[in-house]
C-alpha cells in the first residue's frame, strides 16, 4: 500500500510513539515497585521482623559480653542484613513472577537490562529502608553508637553489590522448581567478598581507624561492585529471555 | 551409546599405567623427606587433584561462555562435565590436604586464604549441581548453569584476592606450625620429577574422565529428549 512519505512522521495518525527511554523505563520500573509495597508494605515489613528477631536470637547465640559486643557488631550487622536482604530479594522476584509482571515487563519495547536496573534499584531501596531501621534499633539494644558515616558509606556500597548479584541470581532462581531455597544456595558463595571488606571496612570505622587502613577494603567493595553490576547487566538477558 | 573410539579405548589404558606409575614413583622413587616423612608423599597427589580441579572449574566457565554466544547444547553437556568431575578432584585435594595438614600444621583445618578460596570453590559446585537440579526446561537449564558458571568464575578469584587482604593483615596461627607459612620445603630433583609426573598423570586422568563423563552427557541428553518428545 502506498504511503505518503511524510518527512515529519508525528503527523501521521499512525505514527509509532517513540519508546520510552531507557532511564524513563528503570524509573517506571522502580516507582511500580515502591508504589506497590507503599500499598501492602508486605516486604518491607517481613523483613524488619526477620531482622530484628535475628539480631534477637544473635544476642542468645553469642554471650554479648560489652567487649565482644565491639568486636562482633559489625558481623553481627552484616549477618543480619544478608539474611534479610535474601528475604528482600527473593519476594521481590517472586511476586513479578506470580503476577505475571514479568513477563508484562518482558513484553514491554524497553530494553532488558532497564528490567534488571530497576529491580536491582528498588530490591536496594527496600534493603536501605531496613538498614535504615535496624541501625538506630540496634544502637539501642547494645548501647554502642553506630551513627558513624564511614559505616554508613560502607553499609551502602555493600548493600550495592549484595542486590547487584543478589537481583540477577533471584531472577534466575525464582524460575526453578527449589525457588526460595536456592537463591541463599547460589548467593552465598558469590557474596563472600562483600561480606568480607564490609565486616572488616565496618569494623575498621568502628574502631576509630584512620581511613587509610580501611581504604583497600573499601577499594575491594567499590571494585566488586563495579565489576558483578557489570556482569550482571550483560547476562540479564540470557535469564530472563523465553 | 556410541562405541568408545579407538583413541579413547588407548587414553583409558594409558591412563591407568600412568597412575600405576605415579603410584610407584611416588613410593619407590621419590627419596623421604627429612622431616615429614612419608605424610609429605600426599602433597604429590593433594597439588595433582588440586591442579587439575582448578583447571576443570576453568573449562567450565569457558565452557559456559562458549554457550551463551553459540546456543549449542553440546557446550553445556562439556560444562556440566566439567564441574562434575572438577567436584570430585576438588573434594580429594581438599581431603588430601586436610590428612596432610594434621601432622604438619596440627589442625585438620585452617581458615587461611587458599583453603578458605578451595571451600569456596567446592560450595559453588555443588550450588551449581543444585541450581541445574531444579530446572526441568533444558534450554533454561544450559542458560542458568552457564551464567552461574560465569558468576563464580568472576567472583572465586576476587574472593581470593579479599580473603589474602584479609588474612595478611590478621595472620592465623594455630598449633605448633604457623598455618600462615606455604608449606614449601626444598625439594631436590627426584621430588620435582616425581610431582611433575603424577601432575602430569593426573592431567591425562582428567581428561579421560573428562571424556567419558562427556559421553555419558551426551547419552543423557539423547534420553531426555526422548522422553519430552513422548510427553507432548
Amino acid at each position: 500500500m502506498d504511503r505518503p512519505s511524510t518527512a515529519n512522521h508525528r503527523s501521521s495518525p499512525t505514527a509509532r510513539r517513540p519508546s520510552p527511554g531507557f532511564l524513563n523505563a528503570i524509573g517506571a520500573i522502580v516507582w511500580k515497585d515502591l508504589a506497590a509495597e507503599l500499598r501492602s508494605r508486605e516486604l518491607l515489613s517481613a523483613m524488619l521482623v526477620f531482622a530484628l528477631l535475628v539480631i534477637l536470637i544473635f544476642n542468645f547465640a553469642l554471650e554479648l559480653d560489652p567487649l565482644t559486643r565491639r568486636v562482633a557488631t559489625p558481623g553481627i550487622l552484616w549477618a543480619t542484613f544478608t539474611f534479610a536482604g535474601t528475604l528482600g530479594l527473593n519476594r521481590s522476584m517472586a511476586v513479578e513472577k506470580d503476577r505475571g509482571c514479568l513477563d508484562g515487563l518482558l513484553l514491554a519495547p524497553v530494553d532488558r537490562s532497564a528490567i534488571y536496573f530497576g529491580k536491582t534499584i528498588s530490591n536496594l531501596a527496600f534493603m536501605l529502608i531496613v538498614e535504615v531501621v535496624v541501625l538506630p534499633v540496634y544502637s539501642v539494644l547494645y548501647n554502642i553508637n553506630l551513627f558513624n558515616p564511614g559505616l554508613i558509606a560502607v553499609i551502602l556500597l555493600g548493600s550495592v553489590g549484595y542486590v547487584a548479584v543478589g537481583t540477577l541470581l533471584s531472577s534466575m532462581a525464582v524460575q526453578t522448581r527449589t525457588r526460595d531455597v536456592l537463591l541463599p544456595i547460589l548467593l552465598f558463595p558469590v557474596v563472600i567478598p562483600i561480606l568480607i571488606a564490609a565486616v572488616k571496612a565496618s569494623s575498621g570505622f568502628l574502631q576509630g581507624l584512620a581511613v587509610t587502613e580501611v581504604m583497600p577494603y573499601i577499594n575491594l567493595l567499590i571494585v566488586y561492585d563495579v565489576i558483578f553490576t557489570a556482569v550482571a547487566y550483560m547476562v540479564f538477558d540470557f535469564v530472563v529471555e523465553e | 551409546m556410541k562405541p568408545q573410539p579407538k583413541f579413547l579405548k588407548v587414553l583409558n589404558f594409558v591412563s591407568v599405567l600412568l597412575f600405576l606409575t605415579a603410584l610407584g614413583m611416588v613410593f619407590l622413587y621419590s627419596p623421604l623427606e627429612a622431616t615429614m616423612n612419608y605424610v609429605q608423599k600426599i602433597f604429590y597427589f593433594h597439588i595433582a587433584n588440586a591442579w587439575v580441579g582448578m583447571l576443570g572449574f576453568l573449562a567450565a566457565a569457558v565452557a559456559g561462555l562458549i554457550y551463551l554466544i553459540k546456543h549449542d547444547q553440546k557446550w553445556d553437556v562439556i560444562e556440566l562435565a566439567a564441574v562434575e568431575i572438577s567436584l570430585v578432584f576438588f573434594l580429594i585435594a581438599i581431603i588430601s590436604g586436610s590428612i596432610w595438614a594434621r601432622p604438619s600444621w596440627g589442625a585438620y583445618w585452617t581458615w587461611e586464604p587458599r583453603l578458605t578460596t578451595a571451600a569456596i570453590l567446592e560450595m559453588v559446585y555443588i550450588s551449581y549441581l543444585l541450581l541445574r537440579q531444579g530446572i526441568d526446561d533444558p534450554d533454561r537449564r544450559a542458560r542458568f548453569s552457564a551464567v552461574y558458571t560465569l558468576v563464580g568464575a568472576i567472583s572465586v578469584p576476587i574472593t581470593f584476592m579479599s580473603i589474602r587482604l584479609l588474612r595478611t593483615i590478621h595472620p592465623v596461627v594455630i598449633g605448633t606450625n604457623s598455618s600462615t607459612s606455604q608449606g614449601s620445603f626444598d625439594m631436590t630433583s627426584k621430588m620435582l620429577a616425581t610431582m611433575f609426573f603424577v601432575l602430569f598423570s593426573f592431567s591425562v586422568i582428567f581428561v579421560n574422565l573428562f571424556w567419558h563423563r562427556i559421553r555419558l552427557g551426551q547419552l543423557a541428553q539423547q534420553v531426555e529428549q526422548i522422553k519430552l518428545e513422548e510427553l507432548q
